[in-house]
This record gives C-alpha cells, sequence and structure tokens, in this order.
C-alpha cells in the first residue's frame, strides 16, 4: 500500500526533483512560557512525498507547523525550504516563498463567501486567471455549487475541500496540512486522501501532513515521523511503521 | 492548545515562571502580606486596624505641620483617594471598567449640596454624608444591574454615556439642582471639640480649611479601612475569581452578575462619600464640576497606582492632586497661556494612561511589587534549582 | 404638521453625521476588536485643521479635502505606534488606551488652537427650503450633509465590495491568523482601516461643525451617540450601523422637539436608549452574533 510514489515526476512549480529535501527542520524548539512543546525536532520532508507526521494529542505537532510557518517563533532551531533559511522570515511571506499552511480547525473565513475564500488565497499573485479558479472548483464540484454562499453555512468536509483549494490557488510546493481528518467521516477522510496522493503523483507537490488519526494518514503517506511528547521518537517509511506493531501500540494508538 | 500539556522541565523553566507567580501574587497581595516577615499582627482585622491608626497620626501630623494651601489640597486629595478606592475595587478586583464614577460623584455631591441648604445644620454632618452615600449606592445599583451583563467596551460605552449625559439634568431640573451654575454649598460650620482637640495638638487656628481638611481625612481613613478589609475577605476573593476565572467561577455556582453588581454598588458608595467631601471643600455642586475629563483623571489615578491596589490608589491620587500645579507651572514658564497650561495636566493624564498600557500594565505599585516578587523568586529558585530538575 | 415634518428632517440629517460616526467606529471594531473612544478627538484635532486653513484664508472645499487626509494619517500612525501594542490583548487596556488618547489628544487641541469657542463655516446656505409659503427645516447644507454621508457610503462599498485591497481588508478584519498565512500582510491593513475610519470619523466631526461653534470637546457627545448608534446596530454591522444612526438621530430629535425643555434631556436619552437596547436585544438589531459574553 505503501510502497514510495510518484518515483519519476518532477514538481511542476517547484522543478525540484523527487526525493530531494525540500523542507527541512533543524533542532526546532519552541515554548509557551516555560512549557517546551518542541523539544529539538529534526526532521525533513521530501519534493514529490506526502511526510505524515504522526502523535497523541499533546505531541508538539500543531506547534510543529505553526513554527515552521512562523505563527510560533522558535527558541532555537532551523527551518530550511529547498536550502534557504525561512526561520525569521514574516508569516505572510511564507506563501509567496511556495509554502502554504492550512491551519487546524477547518481555517475558512467564515464571513466571506467560498468564492471570495478562494480569491483571498490568489491575492498575493496579483491577477489569477478564471481559469485557474475554474480548475480548483473542477477538483471539488461540491463547493463549485457552493461558491456564493457564504463559508460559515458549508459543512466540515466542504470547509476542508475549501481551504485545500484555496491553498492550491497559491501555486504552493509544499502544502502543510493540520488534522485534515478532524471530524470528518471516513469517507470524506478517504477521499480528501485520495485527492492529495492523486496531486503529489500527477503535479509533483510535496505535502507535511500532521495527523493524529495515523492509521488513514500511514496509509496515504510515503514517509512517517512519530512525535511524542516535542521529540521525534522515530522517522521511517509509512509501510515500516505500518508494520511496527509495538511501535504503532505505544505511540499510534492502533 | 492540544500541544500545552507537554511537561519539558529544563534549566530555564525555573526563572521563566516567577513573573506568572507574581503576578499572581500581585493580584491577592494579602498572600504576600501574611507570609512575608512583618512586624504587623497576623490577623487582618486586627492588622488593618493599626494600619488605620498609623493612619490616623500620620493624617494629623501631615495636616498640622503643613500650611493651609496645602491643606486645602491635602483635601482634594482626599475625594480623588476615596472615589479611587472605590474605583479600583471595581475595575481592579473585578475587572470592570467605568467612565461614569464622575457621574456618580455628581450624585453624592449634589445630594450633600442639596441637604446642606437653609436651614443650615439642619442635619449632623455625618448623617448628610451617610445620606449622600445611601442616594448614591442606589443610583450605582440601578446602574450596575445594566452594567453587569456589559463587558469592556460595552460597559466603558455605557459608562461614558452616563458621564456625558447625567451632568444634563442639573440643567433639566433647573430650579431644584441650579443648572449650569450649580449649588453653592454652606460648609457646616466646625464642632467646639474640633477646636479644643486642634488646640491641644498643635495649638494652631482650626480654620474651616483644616476642618474640611480632617473631614476628608476621617471619611478617607474610613473607606479604606473597609475597602481593605472588604477586599481580603471572602467577597474579595470571589470578586477576583469572577475578574480571571469567570466561566470557572460560574461552573461552581457563582452568580456572576450578582457579584459584579455588588463590585459596582460598593464603588458606587465611595464615589457617593467622595462627591459629599467634594461638595464641602468646593463649596459647590455645578455640572462643570463633574465633566468627562473627573471620571478619566480617576481612571488615570488608579492605572498609574496598578489596578487593584488601594495604595495605589491612593498614590494615585496624590498625583492627580500634586501633578496639575507643577505641569501648569512649567507651561507657563515655558511661555504657555494659563488657559493653555491648565490643558496640560490633563494632556500629561492621556499620555500617562497610554504609555502605563503599552509598557507598565501592572502600574507603578504593580510593576515595583512584580519586581521585588521575581527578585525573591530568583533568590528562591536557585536554591531549589537542584531539586527542581531532578522532578523531571 | 409642518413642525413634526420639520422635527423629522432635523432627526434625519443628524441622524446621517451620527450614521457616519458609526460607522467610523464599526470599521475599526470590526478589524481590531477596539471601540475607538478617541475617534472623537481625532476628528476634533482635523476639524481645527480645517478651521485654521479656512482662516488662514483657504477655501472650504480645500481645507476639507486637507483635513480629511491628515485624518487619514492621524488614524495610521496612531494604529502604527499606540494601538499596535495592545491589539489582541486584554480588552481592558484597549479600552484604557483609547480613553487616554481621548483625553491627550483633547488637551493637545487645547493647547495648540485654544479653549475657545470658535465658528465654523458652513459650505452652503443655513436657511430652509420654501415649500409654498412656509419654511421647511430643511436647508442647503443639510442637503450637502446628507449627499457626502451617503457618497461616502457607496465608496466604501465600492472599495470593499470590489476591490483586492477591499477583500484584503476584510479578510483581515474576520481572521488576522488565516489572512496571513494567505500571505495578506495584515498589518498594513489594519492601518488602512484605522486611516479610512478616522476620514469617516472627520467627516463626521466635520459635517457636525459646519455652521456652528467648535471647541476641543465639542465631539465629546457625538462619540456618546455614535456609540449608541454603532451598539443599535450591533457593533459588527456597517449597515447597522447606518440604520442605528438614523433611529437614534429621529429618536432624540423627538425629544428634543417635543419633551419640555427636550434639549437638555438630549444626552440622557441617548444613554437610557442604548440601556434599553444593551438589555433587551444586546446583540443590536442588525448583529450576526446572538449574544454578548455575559
Amino acid at each position: 500500500m505503501a510502497e514510495a510514489h510518484g518515483a519519476t515526476a518532477v514538481s511542476a512549480t517547484g522543478g525540484t526533483a523527487t526525493g530531494t529535501r525540500l523542507l527541512e527542520v533543524e533542532g526546532l524548539t519552541s515554548a509557551y512560557g516555560p512549557v517546551r512543546a518542541l523539544d529539538g525536532v529534526t526532521l525533513s520532508a521530501e519534493a514529490g512525498r506526502i511526510t505524515a507526521v504522526l502523535g497523541a494529542n499533546g505531541a508538539g505537532k500543531t506547534t510543529l507547523l505553526r513554527t515552521i510557518s512562523g505563527l510560533v517563533r522558535p527558541v532555537a532551531g532551523r527551518v530550511l525550504l529547498d536550502g534557504k533559511d525561512i526561520t525569521k522570515a514574516p508569516v505572510e511571506a511564507m506563501v509567496s516563498k511556495g509554502m502554504a499552511h492550512v491551519p487546524e480547525g477547518r481555517g475558512v473565513i467564515a464571513e466571506l463567501t467560498v468564492d471570495e475564500n478562494l480569491r483571498v488565497g490568489s491575492l498575493f499573485r496579483g491577477k489569477v486567471a478564471k481559469s485557474e479558479f475554474d480548475r480548483i472548483y473542477d477538483l471539488f464540484p461540491r463547493i463549485a455549487e457552493r461558491r456564493n454562499n457564504h463559508a460559515h453555512t458549508l459543512s466540515g468536509g466542504e470547509r476542508q475541500m475549501l481551504v485545500i483549494g484555496r491553498a492550491l490557488l497559491a501555486q504552493p510546493r509544499i502544502l502543510l496540512l493540520d488534522e485534515p481528518s478532524l471530524g470528518l467521516a471516513p469517507r470524506i477522510v478517504a477521499q480528501i486522501f485520495g485527492l492529495l496522493r492523486q496531486l503529489v503523483d500527477s503535479e509533483g507537490l510535496s505535502v507535511l501532513l500532521v495527523e493524529q488519526n495515523a492509521r488513514s494518514a500511514l496509509s496515504v503517506a510515503d514517509v512517517g515521523v512519530v512525535l511524542n511528547l516535542g521529540r521525534v521518537v522515530v522517522t521511517d517509511s509509512a509501510s515500516a511503521l505500518m508494520g511496527d506493531e509495538d511501535l504503532r501500540h505505544a505511540y499510534l494508538g492502533f | 492548545m492540544s500541544d500545552l500539556q507537554s511537561p519539558a522541565p529544563s534549566a530555564g523553566q525555573v526563572t521563566e515562571d516567577a513573573p506568572t507567580v507574581a503576578t499572581a501574587a500581585a493580584n491577592a497581595p494579602s498572600a504576600a502580606a501574611s507570609t512575608g516577615r512583618s512586624l504587623l499582627p497576623q490577623s487582618t482585622l486586627l492588622r488593618h486596624l493599626v494600619l488605620l491608626l498609623l493612619g490616623a497620626v500620620a493624617a494629623v501630623v501631615l495636616l498640622e505641620i503643613t500650611d493651609p494651601f496645602t491643606n486645602s489640597q491635602l483635601a482634594t486629595l482626599s475625594y480623588y483617594a476615596i472615589a479611587a478606592g472605590g474605583l479600583t475595587v471595581l475595575t481592579g478586583m473585578n475587572g470592570q471598567i467605568s467612565l461614569g464614577h464622575g457621574a456618580l460623584m455628581a450624585v453624592g455631591a449634589y445630594t450633600t449640596a442639596l441637604l446642606l441648604q437653609e436651614p443650615a445644620d439642619a442635619l449632623p454632618l455625618p448623617l448628610i454624608l451617610l445620606i449622600s452615600v445611601v442616594t448614591t449606592t442606589a443610583v450605582g445599583a440601578l446602574v450596575g444591574v445594566a452594567a453587569a451583563r456589559l463587558h469592556g467596551p460595552y460597559l466603558a460605552g455605557a459608562t461614558l454615556a452616563l458621564a456625558v449625559g447625567l451632568p444634563g439634568l442639573a440643567v433639566y431640573f433647573h430650579d431644584q439642582l441650579g443648572g449650569e451654575q450649580g449649588l453653592r454649598v454652606r460648609a457646616p460650620r466646625a464642632p467646639e471639640s474640633f477646636e479644643s482637640f486642634i488646640d491641644l495638638v498643635s495649638g494652631a487656628s482650626a480654620s474651616s480649611t483644616k476642618w474640611l481638611a480632617y473631614v476628608g481625612a476621617i471619611c478617607l481613613l474610613i473607606t479604606y479601612f473597609l475597602l481593605a478589609n472588604l477586599v481580603r475577605s471572602r467577597i474579595g476573593r470571589t470578586w477576583r475569581a469572577v475578574r480571571d476565572q469567570d466561566v470557572a467561577a460560574e461552573l461552581a455556582g457563582i452568580n456572576l452578575g450578582a457579584w459584579r453588581v455588588l463590585a459596582f454598588v460598593v464603588s458606587a458608595a465611595a464615589a457617593g462619600l467622595a462627591g459629599g467631601v467634594l461638595a464641602l471643600v468646593v463649596r459647590l455642586a455645578a455640572p462643570s464640576g463633574f465633566t468627562l475629563v473627573l471620571s478619566l483623571s480617576l481612571l488615570t489615578a488608579i492605572v498609574i497606582g496598578g489596578l487593584g491596589s488601594l495604595l495605589g490608589a491612593l498614590l494615585g491620587s496624590a498625583l492627580l492632586v500634586f501633578l496639575p500645579p507643577f505641569v501648569t507651572d512649567l507651561g507657563t514658564g515655558s511661555g504657555l497661556s494659563s488657559t493653555e497650561a491648565a490643558q496640560l495636566a490633563p494632556f500629561v493624564y492621556g499620555v500617562v494612561l497610554i504609555v502605563a498600557m503599552i509598557f507598565a500594565p501592572a502600574g507603578f505599585v504593580g510593576t515595583i511589587r512584580m519586581r521585588w516578587l521575581t527578585q525573591k523568586a530568583k533568590r528562591s529558585a536557585g536554591r531549589a534549582a537542584p531539586a527542581d530538575s531532578s522532578r523531571g | 404638521m409642518s413642525y413634526f415634518v420639520n422635527v423629522t428632517l432635523t432627526g434625519l440629517t443628524q441622524g446621517m453625521i451620527y450614521a457616519a460616526f458609526a460607522l467610523a467606529l464599526v470599521l475599526i471594531w470590526r478589524s481590531t476588536r477596539i471601540v475607538n473612544f478617541a475617534q472623537g478627538s481625532m476628528a476634533a484635532a482635523t476639524t481645527f485643521i480645517a478651521l485654521a486653513l479656512v482662516q488662514a484664508g483657504w477655501s472650504y472645499w480645500l481645507a476639507l479635502v486637507v483635513a480629511l487626509a491628515s485624518g487619514f494619517v492621524l488614524g495610521a500612525i496612531i494604529e502604527r505606534v499606540i494601538i499596535r501594542p495592545v491589539e489582541g490583548g486584554n480588552e481592558l487596556n484597549a479600552v484604557i488606551v483609547a480613553l487616554g488618547l481621548f483625553v491627550a489628544l483633547q488637551a493637545g487641541i487645547a493647547i495648540v488652537f485654544g479653549s475657545s469657542f470658535q465658528s465654523f463655516p458652513a459650505p452652503f446656505g443655513l436657511e430652509g427650503f420654501s415649500v409654498g409659503d412656509r419654511r421647511i427645516a430643511l436647508t442647503p447644507n443639510g442637503i450637502y450633509i446628507i449627499g457626502a454621508v451617503i457618497v461616502t457610503m457607496l465608496l466604501l462599498v465600492a472599495l470593499f465590495r470590489f476591490t483586492r485591497v477591499g477583500l484584503a481588508m476584510r479578510a483581515s478584519a474576520f481572521s488576522q491568523e488565516v489572512s496571513r498565512l494567505l500571505g495578506v500582510k495584515v498589518g498594513g491593513m489594519l492601518t488602512l482601516g484605522w486611516g479610512l475610519a478616522a476620514v469617516v470619523g472627520s467627516l463626521a466631526g466635520l459635517l457636525i461643525a459646519g455652521g456652528g461653534f467648535v471647541y476641543p470637546a465639542y465631539m465629546d457627545s457625538l462619540i456618546v451617540f455614535g456609540f449608541v448608534a454603532a451598539i443599535i446596530g450591533g457593533l459588527d454591522s456597517p449597515v447597522g450601523a447606518i440604520v442605528g444612526g438614523l433611529i437614534l438621530g429621529l429618536a432624540l430629535s423627538y425629544i428634543s422637539g417635543y419633551a419640555p425643555r427636550g434639549s437638555s434631556l438630549v444626552t440622557i436619552s441617548a444613554l437610557v436608549i442604548l440601556m434599553v437596547v444593551l438589555l433587551v436585544r444586546p446583540g443590536g438589531l442588525f448583529s450576526s452574533t446572538t449574544a454578548r459574553r455575559a
């Protein structure tokens, strides 16, 4: 199931060969007051792959993504995108560097319509061709039907589709996804993960996926990183992690 | 949020902890006072009685060694401090803001002024002041019931409307309240016992200015004694719970609204007394005395003093009295006309409010206390460090 | 009957000004969750700038443009320097900062421009139009006021609905974090929002000053009326602010026109209306949120 995917695909937007380290995190440490949520985390996400960060509630997964995108400033450590240090870059600049972060809890702007949400996602690029919007609506026909509705009227699954679609409009090289499966029906989760896999394989997108739902995440990911109490416990291929029963019981809860 | 639970002990942890502890302690001054080595008695009531006595002695000494002008400044200080003390209970302890305390002072002042119209000396002064307090408390309860459901900017806006709107009533009830000119107040004469008391203490003449300064000081001491005990009591603890942990407090069965109303009522009572003293000292109750700037000055006093601290409210009030002459002199000295220079004091209040909120939200007293507690925590952390790091 | 019509016309004209002022408060509330109590002082400051220019021989219109522009700069600077440090923090701190600004600006105006009453010119006539042999309370200046507010509102609608920067401002107002992640320069949008709000507030100040007297505290009651109007509308809703302004303008005009010695009751009436609205319908008449945090 989890053998290496898309070994020959080259990113359409980034031009980085599959398998090279696109995003690197080195010794990242973040603290909320005296509490360290991340304690020297080192990991990398390879181009054209899905890297899943797994762990229990409170393992530091969300903080990891928030620190990578600059919402939380690290106490120590570095974040590199394509070899360039982006640790101190402002949050607003991340998306133009090719990194799109979809936060936990859907992240739609509830007061704006679906269409406006998509447009906000493309604002930083200046004028964007209508065909790009059409492509997103083609990918997610369900939100296309509701394009003039306010985002707060959408269901959980539709919201997730909207935020992923919005992130794709930014033409990112790497997508950071925070718990996309949270609160969604398994059928919808499978649909969204299937689509991600498809985008990664056909268009060379890279994904850093944070998930508590380890079983689903490992079924779609190439590489898994297990986080516990702010530290990396193990990094291995998704299939190897699936096969390690002791590890699954100890950290992944299945 | 979900990532906050992971414990990660480290060398840096203890010192980083100190500010949080300090804030908590700054909000609950009794804890710091009762655990420290102190010459004062352990019992809260007894300790406050001793402080009351010391305060009384200090007041007598202060009023006897200073000239009449300073006497009247101290009388002004007393009514500012009474109102600020009440406001600091409301804002500091209970987290409610009021821009309407100037208007509440007007209620107290007009009540006193009305009761002191002819025939003079019909009622004893303490009773007049008491009636002023009761009247203002009633108005405060009315406002408080409405205010209890509001918070932050909503409450600020509503009380702002009170501050701007209430003085208009004096114009509307022109015949009873004297319109824009207001009511002149004939201050009651000092009793003979006061004259003999002054004669005994310093041998100076017992002027009416001095008598009013003493009335102010007595009211101030009584108010602060009562407020201090209230703040340390179960009521004060509940107020702080309502402020800091409103959801938890509500789950614990505390009726938030009722406690907020109570805080408003207590602070309104103080404002009423302050208004009564103001009417006596200024000898006038007029709309121009209760502008929005008065309410904002009181807010400045408690912000400078550190929200929630009675000592801070007193020091902040002292600033309201002694700063204006100072900056006005400075202004006229640098070529401003006297009307322009008179605006320097409110200008400074405004700047102080902004700067304090940006750089030292704990206020003057709070900041110093926090420094001290941080130092103390660092020292004890130094001793406890080995034990602490072994915990993780 | 004609008295009723006149009172109504006066109420609508005043209501338009309250609406503009309320709109300025709502714009800032939506973006930074701060009620800008300093709005009145800021507007007073720009009105005094206009007055100084008019007294120096400038035309009203040029002075108006300069005043509105200086309002924009003032709003932007205040957001950057004073408001930014308290944004998103304790709401009490933000309220106190706004109040500090209120006092400081007002005193600053008195120091710079003096605290005496000065007459402020109106660009159009203050005599009512004649209908048949009767004069009504609608004046050329009143029409100018109503027109200026309507044009301003249409411009704002156009900005927010049809422009990219308007969309970015709305996104920043509703969700700062998501907007930042989408590459919107939220800080710049907030500054812009404060600047624009200050322009609208300044306009209200200039309009209410026209044909009357100004002094440093002349906006004190307008800040109350604007706040009440904004609360009637729900504090979150621009449309609500406008309707709230008109409702309040009419209500106060009827009280002033019909109650004995009603003019001295206007401000306290606004307080009563405010309390009734807050207690009966805490979310205002137009708010999408059902209730305020108790």
